[in-house]
């Protein structure tokens, strides 16, 4: 199977889970490598997510990236796991929805990628301070009433 | 070239749905379009994780909720994966008639908008009379129209209405009717033919690199669709076919959504003679709850059915095995157990009570449904505790909104709308 192979090549750890889509964690200094070349046998990026461990362990962050390849009848799991500020390169070059799904993490985990054309909130609003997310940021924090933006006329 | 910058919505009578279009015109051409979303995002990922595993179950009905039942199934789905529970048959075969009368709703939903905001306002009616006669069935199964919750934990809530057989033939034969009218007003009718014709064609190459999935995959002819790539529940025991496009432009997406409502219908029909004799309910003698509890008062046990309050009908104890699966430490007790001996009580609160309820392994779980825009995939990890440590919902929209600016570039403002409605946005799913 190309999993296994791949899996060999970049020497990446399983991860045994609930379900039946095989899961690997990755090195962040291998990440760009591996993802190009799943991009040839993974068509569909799926989705991007992350997941916050605070206080749980010492790398906070766990990205999360599902890819499907219908070649290969197969999802696949790669997990990341990175801490707090740093960065990990942009996969929009290989997968064009993967621009929105990491304006979606950046929104809500503030996560940054790099090389990312246009890295700005995706859900929320400019102003909105935090990322909601985190765990850190309470439950019921409420945000104080914009001023109504008023239209330069002429 | 001076250009002008518009502004469609998020409020415009045009827009169903909240979102922003920035579109930069030359004339009345679209050279660049930004589209901004959020105006809905309602935090249901960071709500999901401060509720019980039971408790986040209707917020999933107000993700996509033209089709709740779909989302109630991921959800349920996913969770019961965690907890290595296995759904009665009966049940699942519910959960399939169901899930494809959802499908269906979210279909009509869909085709309606297309038409009238070409001017065809009659395809409009059409589409939401026949989507009347499926809400129909919802309710008098469900009890709800729209915010459902049917799709539980182990199973479903109840089981059919005695009435069922009669609705659910009759909203059949509404919706063929409608989708066969529909068909005479627009699928050969020129000013729809040029209106929806190579208007926002996506190729296969860019559809797969957006990560489309569902029918605006298939509209451009890529055949993957969930329930026969990776079939659950029993799709792989159902004959139906799963229609396909050729340029991936408005009318095949159209056509697309047009046929498979024709394959819901044929799935429905035959997971129906799956659970045509339903489980034969005693006849015996019924007494109203406060009798039982008058007596109880005096000491005394009436060891009679009991009366159940019609919008529990259903889920009596007697068929309750057959709808639910048999794991007494994961899901509800039957009512008449609940209010009628102490064991059960202790079993509904230890269920119920924070901190105690549905405590799955550690673990993570993505379990995927084909939900009525594409691939609708619950990843849920659980740390032990009865809260979900993370949920997140993989939104089909969301890849597909991702390519709307791309989609409407080159196009006449009159297209944008058309487009908009042709992928079925929906705000819930979408912002979340």
């Amino acid at each position: 199977m190309v999993i296994e192979k791949i899996a060999e090549k970049y020497s990446l750890n399983k991860i045994n889970t609930s379900d039946e889509i095989p899961s690997f964690y990755c090195e962040r200094g291998k990440f760009i490598s591996l993802f190009n070349e799943l991009k040839d046998e993974f068509e569909i990026l799926l989705d991007i997510t992350a997941v916050d461990f605070l206080g749980r362990r010492n790398e906070r962050f766990d990205l999360v990236y599902l890819l499907l390849s219908l070649k290969n009848k197969t999802r696949l799991r790669i997990k990341v796991k990175i801490k707090e500020g740093e960065k990990l390169p942009s996969l929009s070059k290989l997968w064009k929805n993967a621009n929105w799904l990491e304006r979606e993490v950046y929104d809500m985990f503030g996560i940054e990628f790099e090389g990312h054309p246009d890295l700005r909130r995706i859900l929320l609003y400019p102003e909105f301070e935090g990322h909601p997310l985190r765990k850190d940021y309470p439950l019921k924090k409420s945000h104080p009433r914009l001023p109504l933006l008023r239209p330069e006329r002429e | 070239m001076e250009t002008m910058l518009l502004n469609i919505g998020p409020s415009h009578p045009a827009m169903h749905g909240t979102i922003q279009i920035k579109v930069e015109l030359d004339g009345e051409r679209v050279i660049k379009a930004d589209v901004e979303i959020g105006y809905l995002h309602r935090g249901f990922e960071k709500t999901a994780e401060n509720r019980s595993y039971m408790q986040v179950l209707p917020y999933t009905d107000r993700l996509n909720y033209v089709s709740p039942l779909l989302n109630n199934l991921a959800y349920a789905m996913a969770v019961e994966k965690l907890l290595g529970i296995d759904v009665p048959p009966r049940a699942k075969w519910l959960r399939m008639i169901f899930g494809e009368i959802s499908r269906i709703t979210d279909h009509l939903t869909c085709i309606a908008p297309i038409g009238m905001e070409l001017g065809a306002f009659t395809v409009f009616l059409y589409m939401i009379k026949a989507r009347e006669f499926l809400w129909d069935v919802l309710d008098a199964t469900t009890g709800a129209r729209l915010t459902t919750s049917y799709i539980r934990i182990g199973g479903v809530k109840a089981d059919v209405p005695d009435n069922f057989e009669e609705l659910l033939k009759k909203a059949l034969v509404e919706v063929r009717k409608a989708v066969k009218d529909v068909h005479g007003l627009l699928s050969k009718n020129p000013i729809f033919l040029k209106r929806t014709r190579d208007i926002a064609v996506v190729t296969q190459a860019e559809a797969l690199s957006y990560g489309f999935t569902g029918p605006v995959l298939r509209s451009t002819g890529y055949y993957y669709d969930v329930r026969k790539a990776f079939p659950y529940l029993y799709y792989n025991e159902v004959d139906f076919e799963v229609p396909l496009g050729e340029r991936g432009d408005n009318y095949d997406r159209f056509m697309v959504r047009m046929q498979e409502i024709e394959q819901s219908v044929r799935i429905i029909e035959q997971a129906f003679k799956k659970i045509e004799k339903g489980p034969v309910k005693s006849e015996d003698e019924v007494v109203e709850a406060y009798e039982a509890i008058k007596a109880s008062h005096r000491g005394k046990y009436l060891d009679k059915k009991l009366e159940l309050n019609p919008n529990l009908e259903g889920m009596e104890k007697e068929i309750y095995d057959q709808i639910m699966a048999k794991v007494p430490q994961y899901i509800l007790p039957p009512k008449e157990d609940l209010y009628r001996t102490i064991e059960g009580m202790i079993r509904h609160f230890k269920l119920i009570m924070s901190g105690h309820g549905l405590r799955p392994p550690e673990g993570e779980v993505y379990v995927p449904v084909e939900g009525g825009n594409g691939e609708l995939g619950f990843y849920i990890v659980s740390d032990g505790s009865d809260r979900p440590y993370r949920l997140h919902l993989r939104a089909p929209v969301f890849s597909i909104m991702s390519a709307l600016g791309k989609m409407i570039e080159g196009h006449y403002v009159a297209d944008v709308i058309p487009t908009f409605a042709s992928i079925n946005m929906i705000g819930g799913e979408l912002d979340r």
